[in-house]
């Protein structure tokens, strides 16, 4: 146990030497070492191009603009924040090589990025073997904990299941059928299952169930549509849950308004639709569609208002929205600003050792927390859509959510813990009390 | 004037009957009192206050319950919970005071009174009862449905007055329905009411007459059950029907995007033979030119919103064909005779346009509106036809019908064809082939940009638009004839119908999968599709 431990903590640091040396002698190399040294190189690593621009895009501004607000304040540790800005073009083995330039040729002291899960996988061996930090803004499946990842978007408990209690309530109207509706990845698959065994340790039955997959970027649901109609038509209410991606959102709403599907009868609760996914769509035959986030612009507090006013003075457009993921960035920001002032120096080793416990306020009024297992506090709010394109909080939980990274529902991972400040572990089985039992 | 009191009097008619005796009999004094009370409960904003404001106010028998019940509805309802004041914003932007009626002015602290389904579901019910007398008829038969949706046994003496005063023949039977509706939630209807009541949901036959056919309580007398469950056989049996027209229905519509998205490209890559990669960048051009011509028309004249569609079309073939032409005599006429390299070529040039809209319009979706003629639906039998749909496929056929006379009729067409089947003859007998092969171009892409228009309506409208109609569009020529434009069209539909009746068995995505395995296997077989050209042409 205790050489186990020894040979985690020890792998990196003979790679920090490694990768020291090789910055020294390519600082040797290039002729201008004295720059590089007066600032702090942020590294963001979101697309730019290809499919996942229209998600990733904003989320670059808005780390642009937060070190760029943190500059004004005078920088960190007296040194200026320098972004540095790469395209993994949408496409995954990409982001791992950008990943790599940013860790080794730019020495960037932390990363701010990826989006989908399957770039968070391809980027993971690098952040390991280079060690370096990665903060990731997305709410996602869970079911993974690492050393060098901080998670700031929310796991499944977080997200999905408060937002199946509230439609089982008796406000939301008391839900006793349900469609999981997702595209066909790694997100809706895992969510699902773990839906699909909370909904059945609710005493849902398997033929009130209906799980349903359609591949990425499919735009024609009347099919889709009209069996969720018919399913609804059983004479006990009816909810869809959807983790549908991205752009195949708005067509799928589309054809919900045109077959007349409302809210009233059979609500959609979705995990992946913002106001950023709103803003190309006419919203008024979705009113009273929901939304699951950790935030939503609509919140009002003094930090959401100001926050919104600095977005758009530095976007130079009013009428861009704010959403999730990029409170997320501005949480995981100020919690990587916090430790490293706190440790007075941007040494991985130091910074993650530094950075569960630290607390910084979020946007809606409260104070997350990053947790040992990497993941943050959070609270969940449910929103109703309204005809302007954000939403109307009906619901939120009492207080913060702590992210649970090996869900409770699914065999396998229910027995897995994450600590990484007592276990030093990211998959401690606590039946067999070993780490590193059964993994991902 | 006298229809005006006439209405009034309903209105009236209709809130002391949903009053019951109390507000029959009481003063407006009370009445006054009642909507007070149930005004004060939206300034909490909280939604089972809310609730309960929302069943005070149309209690009250006040005649401005339906009015401030309807700017509920509309979120035009405004509260201050400082004043504890709500107020009315109308339709024309004035607020006036809710429990008075006049104007006044709104504070900078008021808010909207705030909804959940819970509430949305029972306004629209109350609503429903409030408006069954409307003098428009429209609202008439609105309010019927609304109130079918509720199955509220309160609603029962409402429904009998409104029937009672029912001319028209189809509100009286959503009426009915609606009684009927209502009888089978009460607990004090007898059984043979309910079983008459049963029959009257059968005949209606929808989807929503079996949700309320099999939510009746198990414990209901034998008779109501037997009914209920027979109903339930016989409208089933009838829905499996009418599914499987609306599956064929779905597999037209989806094979006449195919077919649109197809067409253009089997005049690039059927008649000229150029593997043109950068297709489905045609199509999303098309589609921004809309966008545009869409913003254009917001800024200048909303009111032209209607015809958006039909400025779009010419302009997108004028705009997407030129760049047609430009990108013929710039790239594609070094590369004839090389397919490989044409591929490469057409392939970064549609990441060079895809990143072109994505630097000036920016990476997210922009909103393409609907026009009023291109939403919503109507129900014919069982089934669901929306209308974009519907217009999408008229309009598939036109832009078919119209290529088809044009490579026909047309002396330009008669130019494509002579130059494809044979190129040296044609530029013997004076065709100047380079001309044509770019104006042959570029009317494929032409097509390509009108394409987009349509797609526009129900896809998304960003810089990838093309890229999820290319390798359909391929299939649908490869599979259909290469060089062979009925073989496209039948292509199209074939692979729509068939991708339709795959997919409420095998799902959305092994249903693709199928296809695809179809057309390998198809195309092993038949390497030239299905209406593959014969004799000399084959050669060329």
């Amino acid at each position: 146990m205790l050489t186990q431990v020894s040979t985690v903590a020890k792998r990196p640091r003979t790679g920090r030497w490694l990768a020291a040396a090789a910055g020294l002698t390519m600082s040797l190399a290039a002729t201008l070492p004295a720059k590089a040294a007066d600032t702090i190189k942020v590294g963001i690593l979101h697309s730019l191009s290809g499919t996942m621009a229209i998600s990733e895009t904003t989320l670059k501004d808005m780390m642009l603009m937060l070190i760029d607000e943190q500059n004004k304040k005078g920088g960190l540790l007296g040194k200026k924040l320098e972004p540095v800005v790469v395209d993994p073009a949408s496409n995954w083995p990409l982001f791992a090589e950008k990943a790599r330039e940013l860790i080794s040729k730019d020495h960037v002291a932390v990363v701010f990025g990826c989006w989908t899960s399957v770039s968070r996988k391809s980027v993971l061996p690098v952040f390991k073997e280079l060690n370096s930090i990665l903060f990731y803004p997305v709410q996602f499946e869970g079911e993974e904990s690492e050393r060098n990842v901080f998670y700031t978007g929310a796991a499944p408990n977080q997200q999905a299941i408060p937002a199946v209690d509230y439609l089982m309530s008796k406000d939301g109207g008391a839900v006793k059928r349900w469609v999981l509706e997702g595209t066909d990845y790694v997100y809706p698959r895992t969510t699902n299952k773990i839906l699909e065994a909370y909904l059945k340790s609710k005493g849902v039955k398997d033929d009130d169930i209906l799980i349903n997959y359609t591949p990425f970027g499919f735009s024609d649901w009347q099919t889709e549509v009209s069996k969720i109609k018919t399913f609804g038509s059983a004479g006990k209410k009816t909810a869809v849950v959807s983790t549908i991606n991205g752009d195949a959102n708005v067509p799928f709403y589309k054809e919900l308004g045109n077959q007349g599907i409302k809210a009233t009868d059979i609500p959609v609760v979705a995990f992946s639709v913002g106001e950023e996914e709103l803003a190309g769509l006419d919203t008024k035959p979705l009113v009273g569609h929901l939304a699951a986030w950790n935030y939503f612009e609509s919140i009002k507090t003094p930090a959401n208002a100001a926050f919104i006013k600095r977005w758009h003075a530095f976007i130079k457009n009013d009428k861009r929205t704010t959403n999730d993921p990029m409170e997320a960035h501005y949480i995981g920001f100020n919690m990587w600003v916090k430790a490293v002032e706190k440790v007075g120096s941007t040494d991985p080793n130091k910074v993650i050792a530094a950075l569960p416990g630290i607390k910084v306020p979020n946007l809606t009024g409260g104070v997350s927390e990053m947790l040992p297992n990497h993941y943050i506090t959070k609270p969940v709010y449910i929103g109703e859509v309204r005809g302007d394109g954000q939403f109307n909080v009906v619901w939120k939980t009492k207080g913060l959510v702590p992210g649970d990274e090996w869900s409770d529902y699914l065999p396998g991972s229910r027995d897995l813990k994450a600590d990484w400040v007592t276990l030093k572990c990211g998959n401690y089985n606590t039946v067999t009390k070993k780490c590193g039992g059964q993994g991902s | 004037m006298r229809i005006l009191s006439a209405v009034s009097f309903a209105v009236l008619l209709s809130l002391t009957v949903l009053a019951g005796s109390l507000a029959a009999s009481s003063a407006a004094s009370a009445q006054g009192a009642g909507l007070e009370q149930g005004l004060q409960k939206f300034t909490t904003d909280d939604f089972s206050d809310t609730s309960e404001g929302i069943g005070a106010v149309a209690a009250s028998g006040n005649p401005r319950a339906a009015d401030i019940l309807g700017a509920l509805q509309d979120g035009r309802l405004m509260f201050d919970a400082a004043s504890k004041t709500v107020f009315i914003k109308t339709a024309a932007g004035a607020v006036v005071n809710a429990a008075t009626g006049r104007p006044a002015m709104l504070p900078d602290s008021a808010d909207n009174v705030r909804l959940n389904n819970r509430l949305r579901g029972a306004l629209d019910a109350v609503m429903g009862t409030l408006t069954l007398l409307s003098p428009d008829p429209a609202k008439r038969l609105d309010a019927a449905q609304a109130v079918f949706k509720s199955r509220d046994p309160k609603t029962l003496p409402a429904l009998g007055t409104a029937l009672a005063r029912e001319k028209n023949s189809r509100i009286r039977r959503v009426l009915q329905e609606a009684r009927a509706a209502a009888i089978l939630s009460s607990d004090g209807a007898d059984d043979a009411a309910k079983v008459a009541a049963i029959a009257m949901i059968r005949d209606r036959g929808d989807q929503d007459s079996l949700a309320l056919l099999q939510s009746l309580p198990k414990d209901s007398p034998a008779n109501v059950r037997e009914a209920a469950s027979a109903a339930v056989a016989r409208i089933g049996r009838s829905l499996e029907m009418w599914s499987l027209l609306q599956n064929a229905w779905y597999g037209l519509s989806l094979g006449s995007v195919l077919l649109l998205a197809a067409i253009g490209l089997a005049i690039t890559f059927g008649v000229m033979g150029v593997i043109n990669m950068a297709h489905g960048e045609m199509v999303m051009l098309g589609a921004y030119v809309t966008f545009v011509v869409q913003q254009v028309i917001r800024a200048y004249d909303p009111s032209l919103f209607g015809y958006s569609l039909i400025v779009a079309i010419p302009l997108a073939f004028v705009v997407t064909g030129a760049a047609g032409v430009l990108i013929e005599r710039s790239i594609i006429r070094f590369l004839y005779g090389r397919p490989l390299e044409t591929l490469l070529a057409t392939w970064g040039l549609s990441l060079i346009l895809q990143q072109l809209v994505r630097t000036i319009f920016g990476p997210t979706n922009k909103d393409v509106g609907n026009p009023s003629w291109m939403s919503g639906a109507f129900d014919l039998g069982g089934m669901t036809i929306t209308y974009n749909r519907l217009w999408i496929i008229v309009f598939a056929m036109i832009v078919f019908v119209a290529l088809l006379a044009m490579l026909r009729f047309i002396r330009l067409g008669l130019e494509m064809r002579a130059v494809t089947q044979n190129r040296a003859m044609a530029a013997a007998m004076g065709i100047r082939t380079a001309r044509i092969d770019a104006l042959t171009f570029g009317l494929g892409s032409g097509i390509a940009g009108i394409a987009g228009v349509a797609l526009s309506q129900i896809d998304n409208v960003s810089p990838n638009l093309g890229q999820g109609y290319i390798i359909d569009s391929f299939l649908v020529v490869v599979f259909g004839g290469v060089g062979n434009l009925w073989g496209t069209l039948v292509g199209a539909l074939t692979l729509g119908v068939a991708n339709k009746f795959l997919e409420p068995f095998a799902g959305a995505v092994l249903g693709k999968i199928a296809i695809l395995v179809f057309i390998i296997l198809f195309i092993q077989k038949r390497p030239r599709g299905m209406f593959a050209l014969k004799g000399r042409a084959v050669e060329a």
